[in-house]
């Protein structure tokens, strides 16, 4: 069973450190979104200090929705998912590969990023601390919830706008808690709740996300 | 045992077939054949469960094949018109990542004898992107090989794209894997001669008019 989830893992970043152009392209989506907003708001330390949670944030929720679209696309093609269908494996456990192999090169390298945003916005040690904490836990249930959105629209025209149209909602909780709990470390109350918060979503989604991919992959598929 | 009940299936609001019925007992080479566009692709994929047909139903040893599912599949290879090969991976990765993922591990010695025999010896570290159409369908054929153990085999055109020397290696492998009480379902327009002890043929008709006969054919031709 654990063994499927490995090899679906392997063969994804495999194919990952393949094509990295893919993989560079969301990374750099996100480097250029946080550093273009000080260049446009202007340069004042408390201001940047105060915004930069958010805009980590948000740069990394638009990074995730813009690499959706090759999470299944690519396997639908050449015809590797109808075979990860037929599979005497349960889809679920393909699914949380792929999902888990999507994070590992998307939501990691954007959460290790932060913490030179973290020192580039002049945060404090605790607040990049429970910034990239806080994108830890939130990444990951990025990538798990987007899977759903990708796997509906899978195969149609005009997918992507479909997918971020579906998706975005259900970031939004990820995003407020996200952010906040950077904010609340800011201000110094307690950042716990926020993050045990995101734990939640974490725990919520890996448990039933993979069973609504797997549902919609068979449906798109059909 | 494979059994189709009553199936009707439509595409895009156009009816393919309705009411088809037939039954092919372990051993038979079930040849399905009909012009393009009558249903036959469809027809394997309800056959795979990859597609839930509009009414009926496809039975494997009595029962329904969606809802035995992963227990269905276990038993099941389908080679479909889409390879499954990745063109970033070497030939060897694809048929490796290919039998994990379908949930049947085979050891590295099974691969390289799997590969050997599909004629592609020699080009286990090539890169499938720089593979000729025929030599990636060899890869796909490859999974045949490996999973010589399935009783039940879909082939969606597997001579497709084939040398001559292609064609005849797998109309013996489908031969001898029926011969050893294993079902193989079918669709070529190719009439290949395959040797096999029990032959069965669904035939579409063309027109449009969904009509599809269920026949079986004399072992000994």
């Amino acid at each position: 069973m654990l063994r499927v989830i490995v090899q679906v893992i392997q063969r994804d970043l495999l194919l990952a450190v393949r094509q990295k152009a893919d993989v560079l392209n969301t990374l750099f989506f996100f480097v250029v979104v946080v550093t273009m907003v000080p260049l446009g708001i202007g340069p004042e330390p408390n201001q940047l200090r105060a915004i930069a949670p958010g805009v980590v944030w948000v740069a990394a929720l638009l990074a995730a929705i813009l690499s959706l679209a090759r999470l299944f696309a690519n396997d639908y093609v050449d015809g590797t998912l109808e075979q990860m269908l037929l599979s005497s494996e349960p889809l679920p456990l393909i699914v949380l590969g792929k999902a888990a192999a999507h994070w590992l090169v998307t939501g990691l390298p954007l959460t290790i990023m932060s913490i030179v945003f973290g020192v580039v916005f002049d945060l404090g040690v605790t607040e990049t601390g429970v910034m990239v904490a806080s994108l830890l836990l939130g990444t990951p249930v990025l990538s798990l919830i987007g899977a759903v959105g990708a796997a509906l629209t899978l195969g149609l025209r005009g997918g992507g706008v479909l997918t971020s149209l579906l998706v975005l909602p259900l970031y939004i909780p990820v995003l407020i808690f996200g952010s906040g709990a950077v904010g609340a470390a800011a201000s110094g109350v307690s950042y716990a709740a926020y993050l045990l918060l995101l734990g939640a979503f974490l725990l919520f989604a890996a448990v039933l996300t993979p069973w609504a991919v797997s549902l919609a992959l068979r449906i798109s598929v059909e | 045992m494979l059994e189709v009940v009553d199936l009707t299936c439509e595409r895009g609001e156009r009816s393919l077939f309705s009411g088809l019925n037939f039954a092919a007992p372990s051993g038979t080479l079930l040849r399905i054949a009909g012009p393009n566009g009558t249903g036959k692709t469809s027809l394997l994929r309800i056959l795979c469960g990859l597609l839930e047909p509009v009414a009926g139903e496809v039975r494997w040893h009595g029962r329904n094949v969606r809802k035995l599912r992963e227990d269905y599949w276990k038993d099941l290879v389908y080679v479909g018109h889409l390879n499954g090969v990745k063109d970033d991976l070497t030939v060897r990765e694809n048929l490796r990542v290919n039998a994990e993922v379908a949930g049947r591990p085979a050891s590295a010695g099974r691969l390289a004898d799997a590969l050997e025999r599909v004629g592609l010896a020699g080009f286990e570290d090539r890169m499938a992107r720089f593979l000729s159409q025929g030599q990636r369908r060899r890869i796909s054929l490859a999974r045949l090989y490996v999973s010589e153990t399935a009783p039940l085999w879909i082939l969606d055109e597997p001579f497709t794209a084939l040398d001559v020397r292609g064609v005849a290696g797998l109309s013996t492998l489908i031969g001898e894997h029926v011969k050893k009480g294993n079902t193989v379902a079918l669709v070529t327009h190719q009439e290949v001669p395959i040797d096999a002890p029990r032959r069965q043929r669904v035939e579409f008709a063309g027109g449009g008019s969904g009509a599809v006969s269920a026949t079986e054919e004399d072992a000994a031709c």
